[in-house]
């Protein structure tokens, strides 16, 4: 089971422009909104026709603009999970289910089928009730079934979570992990949250403004992002423009300091990440480290933590990058106040050199 | 009194309301997916029976389906009827008048559908007839339904077309809008009365049952929560 996806799609003056490949895995694909991810799955799922390029499942060509294959939707047996789960209002869940069963293997055992899926997906005692009067969960788990049933040779989830409360959401994931593992073939998984990505996905693609970026594994993705869009995607909050100055050391141009660091550094380094938890404050003993002077012009609490934001004491306070963001699990008292001076030590090995 | 007049507007009524509902849907169903510039060319085409006076129609209608007219004069010429001064001349008239109340409000039905549905359904494997029938149909139902029965109520208190194209006859071609007209100009107010109180009665139960549908068409069916959370 596999997925190859290159495709070409102009809308204006956006440009989606995607290429990717995955085996029998979850791979999200990760964008922040409006980046082209579900422009991505709805023309593999054929509803949009892309300018160019090729679609291929299980070696099938789904798409092809040279040769000018293009399979209807119905054709292409890709099981898609729309943002709002799309189930029929005027059906139950039993009907739900029973078109698409009936549909796909004629009559025989439907009904075998349809109970094993009931049970399968906790769905039993719900038979009899309409999508509008189940929960966000359960019409999501609904909706899963009636994927199944329609034998997908990939699935494909939009952005499964987003309708759910913050609440629910952790008990609906636990149930899509585990429908999730028992699926043999591969999965598409399109989000903008990176700890849901984490904590469900093997592989990731990041889709930067309509441009995918090359696949990596999740811990690659989140330990050593490579460029900017991906760091900022996985939550790095610090940033610096930044130049390769030998093979251990990087002037950062928005902190106006030179900072050393242990990790690889590319000739084609532009900016540098640093995260936020990363940032400590610098104590004696630290001298082998980087330690910059920095000004506090900020200090907020957040539930279990605490987030200073501070600037080097040289930045020009306009440019872009210029604050840091320095994050503790907690403060004493009158640690520091803003318009202080502190000095703080940036980790030679939590430097990520980064691609544009 | 001779009840032929409410017989026979009921019957064109029906008539033409059986005959726009299929043609109303399909033109809405079409159209709601041309692109826009031919949309809106078709629909101030197909809405024009609306804004137009009816006598407009009526002249219209003549000019073509009657005894000289080029449709009404070769009906004549094979098959030895005329199309005009006619029970069914009326339903010619008001078939027309009361397309574009069918037709509009089918097609906002079919434009506020939730086309995610559609795209689930084919993705599914299931056909696009399968899916007009099952899915669209049925959640657009009460939209349509009160199409229909506003474009009869319109087709029943057609005056100006039908008039001009079915006449008055007594016992073949009178409704109850030429009825009324007739009685007035006779001087028969006790007889007017009693047609006026029918049609008003009809009205009223028309434009309640539009009311029903349309509130019922509001009420959420069930479609599931559109709301997005955007972190990060």
């Amino acid at each position: 089971m596999s997925i190859y996806v290159k495709i070409i799609k102009s809308f204006g003056n956006f440009v989606l422009n995607t290429e990717f490949e995955a085996g029998n895995e979850i791979l999200a694909l990760l964008g922040s909104s409006g980046s082209g991810k579900s422009m991505t799955l709805k023309c593999i799922a054929g509803i949009v026709k892309p300018d160019e390029g090729r679609i291929v499942v299980d070696g099938v060509t789904l798409f092809d603009s040279d040769k000018k294959i293009n399979l209807s939707p119905q054709e292409r047996h890709v099981g898609l999970l729309f943002q709002n789960y799309a189930l029929f209002p005027n059906m139950t869940v039993e009907q739900n289910l029973y078109t698409v069963l009936k549909n796909c293997n004629g009559q025989k055992n439907t009904k075998e089928r349809l109970d094993l899926l009931l049970e399968s997906f906790y769905l039993t005692g719900l038979e009899k009730h309409y999508p509008g009067q189940l929960s966000g969960g359960q019409q999501q788990r609904v909706a899963l079934a009636r994927i199944m049933a329609s034998d997908p040779k990939i699935i494909m989830l939009d952005e499964p979570l987003s309708a759910l409360d913050s609440y629910l959401r952790w008990q609906v994931e636990k149930e899509l992990t585990e429908i999730l593992g028992k699926y043999k073939g591969s999965t598409l998984y399109v989000s903008h949250n990176r700890d849901e990505v984490y904590r469900l996905c093997k592989k990731v693609c990041v889709i930067n403004k309509g441009h995918s970026e090359k696949v990596s594994s999740v811990n690659e993705f989140f330990n050593s992002p490579s460029t900017l869009a991906s760091a900022l995607l996985s939550g790095c909050k610090n940033y610096s423009k930044a130049e390769k100055l030998s093979h251990n050391t990087v002037h950062a141009f928005d902190w106006k300091v030179n900072l050393r660091c242990n990790t690889f550094i590319p000739d084609d380094t532009k900016y540098i990440g640093v995260r936020a938890h990363r940032i400590l404050p610098f104590r004696m003993g630290d001298e082998c480290q980087n330690k910059v002077i920095c000004r506090v012009l900020e200090i907020r609490h957040d539930l279990f933590s605490v987030i200073i934001t501070l600037t080097p004491q040289d930045a020009d306070p306009k440019k872009e990058f210029s604050q840091i963001q320095m994050e503790l699990p907690s403060i004493e008292d009158n640690f520091v106040l803003p318009g202080d001076i502190m000095a703080v030590n940036i980790p030679i090995d939590m430097i990520m050199p980064l691609r544009k | 009194m001779d009840w032929f007049p409410l017989y026979n507007s009921l019957r064109v009524a029906l008539i033409s309301t059986f005959i726009t509902f299929f043609l109303g849907i399909f033109a809405a169903h079409y159209i709601a997916k041309t692109p826009r510039l031919i949309k809106g060319v078709l629909d101030g085409i197909l809405t024009l029976p609306l804004v137009l006076p009816p006598t407009v129609i009526g002249f219209f209608l003549l000019k073509i389906i009657g005894p000289l007219g080029p449709v009404g004069s070769r009906v004549l010429e094979v098959f030895g009827f005329k199309l005009t001064m006619t029970w069914y001349s009326a339903v010619f008239a008001t078939t027309i008048i009361s397309f574009p109340l069918i037709y509009r409000t089918a097609r906002g039905a079919f434009e506020s559908f939730d086309s995610t549905l559609l795209y689930s359904g084919q993705t599914l494997g299931l056909s696009n007839t399968f899916l007009f029938w099952r899915v669209v149909m049925p959640n657009c139902k009460q939209g349509i339904l009160a199409g229909a029965v506003l474009s009869f109520a319109r087709a029943l208190g057609e005056f100006g077309a039908t008039t001009m194209v079915s006449g008055y006859i007594p016992g073949r071609t009178a409704i109850i809008s030429t009825t009324v007209y007739q009685l007035w100009r006779e001087g028969n107010d006790a007889l007017a009365y009693k047609w006026v109180f029918i049609n008003l009665i009809i009205s009223f139960i028309v434009l309640v049952t539009v009311n029903m549908l349309e509130n019922s068409y509001k009420q959420p069916v069930g479609a599931a929560k559109d709301h997005f959370e955007h972190e990060d």
